[in-house]
Formats: C-alpha cells, structure tokens, sequence
C-alpha cells in the first residue's frame, strides 16, 4: 500500500448528496456527524463542495428528476471517490421500487462501493461500514 | 548576505513554517474537539489530508480562466513564504533595512487577493458571493492592521525597520507593557483573525450557505496548495505581531527559541478561545466591527503612543 492510499485512509472528506429521499437518512447522517459519534477522529469532515469531496453519501431512491443531478455530481467529484449508497431505498429501491417515479437504485446510475442498508441505518451502521470498506481498501 | 543564503533560507522557511504550520493547525482542531467534549484527531491529521490532496485529481472547470486558476494558489503561497523568510532572517540576523514592516504588510495581503484571483477565475457564482466577501473583508481588517503598525512604530522611536523595533524592545521592554501596546496588540489579534479565515471571519468560506465559498471549484493539490498557505500564514502572522508588540525572539539560543515558542502559543490560544466562543458576523457586522470600533480605537492608541503612554 503506497503513502497516498493510506493517507486518504486516514483523512476522508465527506459530500452529503440526497437523491430524493424521505430525509430520514439525511437526519442519521447528521447525527453520524455530532460531537456523540465524534468520527473527526478517523479524519472525516463535512465538506460543502463535490470537488474536495472523497466520498459521496448517497441517500434516497434517485427519483426521475435527480437521476442527471446525481451523475452530475459524480462527474464533479475528484476522482479517487468512494460513493456509498445509504439507507435500503439508495440500495435496491425498498419500497418504492416499482414507483412510477422511481430512477434508481443508485448503482444502476454511478457505481456504487459500499451499502449500508437499514431505513434508516444507525450511526453506528454507518461507521461499521466505512470501517470494513477502508480495511479491504488496497 | 549571498543570493544562495537567502534562497536556501527561503526553502528551509518554507518546510520549517509548513510542517509548525500544520502542526499549529492540528492544535486549533484538537482544542476545539476538547472544548466539545469530543477526541478530536490525531497529530498527523493535517499531514494526511495534504498527501492526500497531492493524490487526487485536479479538476479545471470549463469556465475558467486556467492559467490564473492554476498560478493564484502559486503567487499567495510565494508571497506567504517570502513574508516568513523576512521576518525570519531578521530574527536571525537582527539587521534589516529601512520600511520592512510596511513590504511584509504588503507581502501579508497577497493570500487574499490570491482566494479572490483564484475565486474569480474559477467562474463560479458561489465563488463570487465568497470573493466578495473576501474583498470586503480584506479592505476591513487592513486599516485596522495598519494602525497596529504604526502603534508599534511610534512607539519605538519612529522607525519602520521590524530590526530596530526588536532591538527597542530588547533595551526598553516589550511594547505590550504600555498603554496603547495592549490597544494595538488587541486590534492586532483581531485583524489577523480575519486574515488566517478563523471563525468569527470565515464568511468567506461559509461552508454552509456557500459550500466553500471562493475555494468551491479547487480540488486536488491546489486546494492542497491553498491549505499549505494557511499553514504558513499561521506561523508568520503570529511572528510579526510577536516582533512587533512581544520584544520578538533570538533564534541562535535554546532559551531564545523556547521564548519565542512560548510566545507564539500564547497568541494560538488567543486565536482558538476567539475561534470557539464566538459565532460567525455577518458581512455587515464584521466592517462595522473593523473600520467602526477597532478603527477608533486603533486611532485612540496612536494618539495615546504619540502621548508617551
């Protein structure tokens, strides 16, 4: 593993993206971020912008009209990315998959590294999730 | 002194100042994680997201102007390390001619205008809602700034040589015992709050409303480079204000470099306690802080230095 792989380990700058999901997600992934779960000590940050962005979290089924704003995004992001698709609508569409406004799931549109099913998952989820993605990171 | 001396000092500025830089950065993060109640990250967090940066893909917009989105984080960088090579080598040497202080200020407002080149020719509109942000706020704090200078300068015989301040205050005391010092010293902090971005003037930046403001296009090793200057001005701030109001530091002695170590924590911690007891102002409210109170009472300090107090 060279220096560069080990140090994007180490300092992971997240984008939070919503593709048209219930907000209950967003709200989990909020509380992933409060002081409680404290995960700046693994080097994560909040950043506002896809291009300092090395992770996409990618919530909601991806309706009709977010299916070019999510490519869009992916597009703008700084490539090497990991795009994890959050919650069981991001994942196979849960529910909604036989809606008329269905776009996704997300991994029909960019490709997708990590799932981390649950509606909504835990914080807990979440960062168990990272967690094994980094550790088979090469 | 030979054009090689001074070229060699400009290197080993530029890694020395990078490396305290950063690790003065990590000690803001840390701090603020303990005023929360959190861990906070570790020592080399800073040293990870550069490398990390150098790693990723740079990205040019098609709007933008390339070569001055590329040479802007380049120019304010240059200035940054020019500044700090000045300062140092007349902490080294204690020599130096006769306006300095007045090039290093000039030298200190490059990194500003290096955001708003950059913002600018990134043809972004978030961006030009964050450069104007950064204009108005550089136009702000440099008045005030201006007055810590002069403060400083009449106090120590009217001279604008940053050697022979030193040297007034190495045979006088520290300029921060009198009067109108601690007058300057506060505007001082204050100003290059604003300067270093640090909260209660991060409008430029507001990661919430303008998602990075003007450095919202910049990716890989040029917002790696923008980091690097933050890094470096975080350093060579806090040394002018120590030259100028702190009696500056000898840095050929052991107890020399500890003072001046001391010394520059004690204006860190300044900067974190404002960081983290205050909220972000708003446009308005930070000009009417800078060029309303801090103005008029850097004035009041120069009419209390040209008292004698």
């Amino acid at each position: 593993m060279n220096l560069k792989t080990k140090a994007l380990k180490k300092s992971l700058w997240v984008y939070h993206m919503s593709g048209g999901s219930c907000n209950n997600c967003d709200i989990e992934i909020l509380d992933c971020l409060t002081p409680k779960f404290d995960i700046e000590r693994f080097g994560m940050v909040l950043v506002g912008s896809p291009r300092h962005a090395d992770v996409l979290l990618c919530t909601g089924i991806v309706n009709k009209k977010c299916v070019e704003r999510v490519k869009e995004v992916y597009k703008q992001t700084a490539k090497p990315c990991v795009v994890v698709a959050i919650g069981s609508c991001a994942c196979s569409g849960g529910m909604f998959r036989d809606g008329y406004q269905m776009g996704g799931p997300l991994d029909t549109i960019i490709p997708v590294d990590v799932y981390i099913p649950g509606c909504p998952p835990k914080p807990e989820a979440m960062i168990a999730g990272i967690v094994k993605f980094l550790e088979k990171l090469k | 002194m030979s054009a090689i001396y001074i070229f060699l000092s400009f290197v080993m500025v530029f890694l020395s100042f990078s490396i305290c830089g950063m690790l003065a950065m990590w000690m803001d993060r840390k701090v603020t994680a303990r005023l929360q109640f959190r861990v906070g990250p570790p020592w080399y967090q800073n040293f990870a997201d550069f490398i990390k940066l150098t790693g990723k893909e740079t990205l040019i917009p098609e709007k933008a102007n390339t070569f001055m989105f590329i040479a802007a984080p380049v120019l304010g960088l240059i200035a940054t390390t020019i500044a700090g090579t000045i300062i140092l080598l007349i902490l080294k040497n204690q020599v130096s001619f006769s306006t300095d202080a007045i090039l290093i200020l000039y030298l200190l407002t490059i990194p500003s205008l290096s955001i708003i080149l950059g913002g600018s020719a990134s043809g972004n509109v978030l961006a030009a809602v964050g450069i104007s942000r950064e204009m108005k706020l550089l136009l702000g704090y440099e008045l005030p700034f201006i007055c810590t200078l002069v403060i400083s300068a009449i106090k120590s015989g009217t001279t604008t040589s940053l050697g022979s301040i030193i040297q007034f205050q190495q045979q006088n005391g520290m300029i921060l015992g009198s009067f109108s010092g601690v007058i300057g010293f506060i505007i001082g902090v204050l100003s290059l709050q604003g300067k270093l971005g640090l909260v209660p003037f991060d409008l430029a930046e507001a990661e919430g409303e303008l998602a990075g403001g003007s450095l919202i296009e910049y990716s890989g090793i040029l917002l790696g480079l923008f980091k690097l200057t933050k890094a470096i001005l975080l350093i060579a701030g806090p040394l002018l204000l120590i030259s100028l109001y702190l009696g500056g530091f000898s840095i050929s002695s052991i107890t020399g470099v500890i003072t001046g170590i001391l010394k520059y924590i004690l204006i860190l911690v300044l900067f974190i306690l404002i960081k983290n007891t205050n909220p972000r102002l708003r446009i308005d409210q930070t000009l009417k802080l800078f060029w309303g109170w801090l103005t008029l009472l850097g004035f009041a300090g120069i009419l209390l230095a040209i008292a004698g107090w």
